[in-house]
């Protein structure tokens, strides 16, 4: 089995996690940028974590044989901040002439707020300036209707994006179909309590179908499984789906969206 | 056998709520009546449950003073 990791935030596990998505057929692991659990405290702090993303945690990856991308951002949770949104937003262009980074992202919504939105709509300007893929979080819990269609109503205003080069993560039951009517792609994240099983996102991928999904686990620093896709995977061969069906689904879909970059270059099979 | 599994800690929840002390906040009530979407004989029912807890307002929030969501809408 093989599979591409799209959304993982590496800086935040081990090697154990390494050697174990290695040994069950991750061929590459691709990781947004993201709330570190604490507020940063500068522009500062953003450069170096943009430094850890595109320089050392590639590094720390290829010693296990893993190609590591990355996705740059200011996060939602670090976005009623204008002043140090936009300090962040002046830092990134630099970055994203690294061979390794794929686009902007996680950006998106938290708490639903005028200056989140403020952030997320700075964002789609400097992905359509530098013509980036565009990789968006959702809310949790309750927040997540509500910051899905404004998020959709802010991206949809920017006639410059196209919107197959959009994936909207972390959908669930009740947003999934309101992502796919857009012509965006749609994630879905394997993650304890706040967002999807296994079982509820291949009924998912069963009832809307496989075209323009993938699969994440999105691991960080809490409860978090760094191998949720290749045991979704286990999942699906269990309820009897083809390994066409399951390889499309967590090696070339996320292969066809991210390949829309020139940069996602995977070493030959 | 994981279906029945998961409705019996939902009542075990329930029945250690009522054995706790002091107040139930708002999420107890939005808990039960989600679970009514439950005896619905019509498909859709995770998502019936999800927008039940969810915030049906479309207007912005004025300024964000949490990090964190809760799990159910007050209104």
């Amino acid at each position: 089995m093989r599979y591409i990791e799209p959304h993982a935030h590496m800086v935040s596990r081990t090697t154990d996690d390494y050697t174990r998505m290695l040994l069950s057929g991750c061929r590459a692991v691709c990781e947004p940028a993201f709330w570190a659990g604490f507020d940063r405290s500068s522009a500062a702090g953003f450069y170096d974590y943009f430094c850890q993303l595109t320089v050392h945690e590639p590094r720390r990856a290829a010693k296990f044989g893993l190609p590591h991308f990355s996705w740059l951002c200011i996060n939602p949770k670090e976005s009623e901040d204008m002043k140090l949104a936009d300090d962040v937003l002046a830092i990134i262009p630099e970055f994203l002439k690294r061979p390794n980074v794929l686009g902007i992202g996680e950006i998106g919504l938290n708490k639903n707020s005028r200056n989140e939105i403020k952030v997320l709509e700075k964002h789609v300007n400097l992905a359509a300036e530098h013509e980036q893929l565009i990789l968006v979080h959702t809310p949790h819990l309750e927040d997540k209707l509500k910051g899905t269609k404004l998020i959709l109503d802010v991206i949809r205003a920017d006639k410059r994006i196209q919107p197959h080069r959009v994936i909207i993560d972390h959908v669930e039951e009740h947003t999934v179909q309101l992502v796919l009517d857009t012509g965006m792609w749609a994630g879905m994240t394997l993650y304890p309590e706040s967002k999807c099983s296994p079982a509820r996102a291949i009924d998912m991928v069963e009832v809307f179908g496989n075209e323009r999904v993938w699969l994440n686990c999105a691991c960080d620093w809490g409860v978090s499984d760094p191998l949720a896709v290749p045991k979704t995977a286990l999942e699906m061969r269990r309820r009897g789906h083809s390994e066409e069906t399951i390889d499309k689904l967590i090696y070339q879909n996320p292969l066809q969206f991210l390949r829309q970059t020139p940069k996602f270059i995977l070493p030959s099979a | 056998m994981d279906a029945r599994s998961k409705i019996i800690e939902l009542a075990a929840f329930l029945d250690r709520v009522d054995r706790a002390e002091g107040e139930a906040d708002f999420r107890l009530d939005a808990l039960k009546n989600s679970m009514r979407e439950l005896g619905s004989n019509e498909p859709g029912r995770a998502a019936k449950v999800l927008l039940s807890l969810s915030d049906p307002t479309t207007e912005p929030i004025v300024a964000a003073t949490t990090k964190a969501a809760c799990g159910a809408y007050k209104a």
